[in-house]
């Protein structure tokens, strides 16, 4: 896992999921309860435009 | 379609606000009477008289021991919203009934149940028991805001607005600069954000209220749980403490921040905020400058977010915010509060 979580688990429920920021990028980690792990950006990416309706 | 959630708790007012005599407030548009009977208990009924609608909390209605009787005709209600009297007859039709809420009051708030009164659950409401302990001092208000009560919500998820709000009172460079970390329990239903930073400027309000000078640490844990209830535990320490591994935390000042968002209407937003320390208790000085710095800070956050409404109010549809890092907490909580309220829009049955 890249970027270490800026801060410890406060909940403890077995249905938690915890978007980490990774300290110094702009990017963001979810951490699912089934451990699986993805990693994205919620800022609009650049140079795109919304889908035609 | 509503956005507000409908059989939830929400709280409708403080204890201290209810005595015995005639009280109205609006919860998620729903008129309410209240009044503190003799013997102490809060009830809820709904402030329109069955019989031509007028308002029981308008003069010349009034409380007659514990029954209140309408200012228009003279219908007369019992605590439990049933008709007593009617003016004119003996027969009291069958349903000559002001409906009742669930009601239940604790940790200082009285909270009520605005749905199917059949799927009310006292015990599913969150609890902020540092409000009524004497291990704390509590400073309270309650601001109305002309702005939905998601607004309020967007707000107090993501305080890396102090910085730029709030600059100057509770505001410094380090809040909007530190990383956060977000964790959702879909199953409690608690949306937590957590910004920890560990030398950071100490703003005026809490270098004030604990006497500390220079860095500190400065933690801002947030607990939400939709639709009403906002906690924010915030930390300060002297940069290097930590709590003991035994959970204690002697080093430390703790200050329990909690706001109730109560919507009044779709519209507008009842803004109740306490402010519960474990330190110079019982301080009336300490206790004045609190309530009277965060009050401030409440009022900057209500004139912007009632600019915030009308923006929202009069522009067309299909306006496309822009999300950042900065909103994960905010976006989480909104996507739990449209759960709750599709949940109650769905059909009770499948066709």
């Amino acid at each position: 896992m890249t970027g270490v979580p800026a801060n410890r688990p406060m909940l403890s429920g077995e249905r938690v999921h915890r978007i980490h920021w990774v300290l110094g990028t702009d990017r963001l980690r979810a951490v699912c309860h089934c451990t699986a792990e993805r990693e994205w950006l919620l800022a609009h990416p650049v140079g795109h435009v919304p889908a035609a309706r | 379609m509503t956005s507000i959630p409908r059989d939830q708790w929400y709280v409708a007012a403080y204890s201290s606000e209810i005595r015995e005599e005639l009280f109205s407030r609006t919860i998620c548009g729903e008129p309410i009477l209240f009044w503190r009977t003799r013997s102490g208990q809060v009830t809820a009924v709904s402030d329109r008289c069955v019989h031509r609608r007028f308002p029981l909390s308008q003069a010349p209605s009034r409380l007659v021991a514990d029954q209140v009787v309408c200012g228009y005709h003279g219908f007369t209600y019992g605590t439990d919203g049933k008709c007593v009297s009617v003016p004119g007859q003996t027969r009291i039709p069958r349903t000559a009934r002001l409906r009742g809420y669930p009601l239940v009051e604790q940790d200082r708030f009285v909270w009520v149940f605005i749905g199917d009164p059949a799927k009310a659950d006292a015990s599913s409401i969150p609890r902020a028991p540092y409000l009524d302990s004497p291990d704390y001092t509590t400073v309270a208000g309650m601001e109305p805001l002309k702005a939905r009560f998601s607004l309020l919500v967007d707000n107090l998820l993501d305080l890396s607005h102090e910085t730029y709000l709030h600059g100057g009172y509770i505001g410094t460079p380090e809040v909007a600069s530190t990383p956060i970390t977000t964790e959702v329990d879909e199953e409690a239903g608690i949306v937590y954000v957590s910004r920890h930073m560990d030398d950071a400027e100490c703003p005026p309000f809490y270098a004030k209220s604990t006497g500390l000078q220079g860095r500190i640490a400065r933690w801002q844990d947030i607990e939400y749980s939709p639709p009403c209830l906002y906690k924010l535990h915030s930390r300060i320490a002297p940069v290097g403490s930590v709590p003991h591994s035994d959970g204690t935390d002697p080093d430390a000042f703790h200050v329990e921040v909690v706001y109730a968002i109560t919507p009044e209407t779709e519209h507008s937003t009842h803004d109740f905020w306490s402010v519960a320390r474990d330190f110079a208790l019982g301080d009336d000085e300490v206790s004045a400058f609190l309530a009277e710095n965060n009050r401030t800070v409440v009022l900057q956050d209500v004139v912007a977010l009632d600019v915030l409404e009308q923006v929202i109010a009069t522009e067309p549809e299909g306006y496309q915010e822009l999300s950042v890092n900065i909103d994960t907490g905010g976006l989480a909580a909104r996507r739990m509060l449209q759960r709750l309220a599709a949940a109650n829009q769905a059909p009770a049955t499948a066709s």
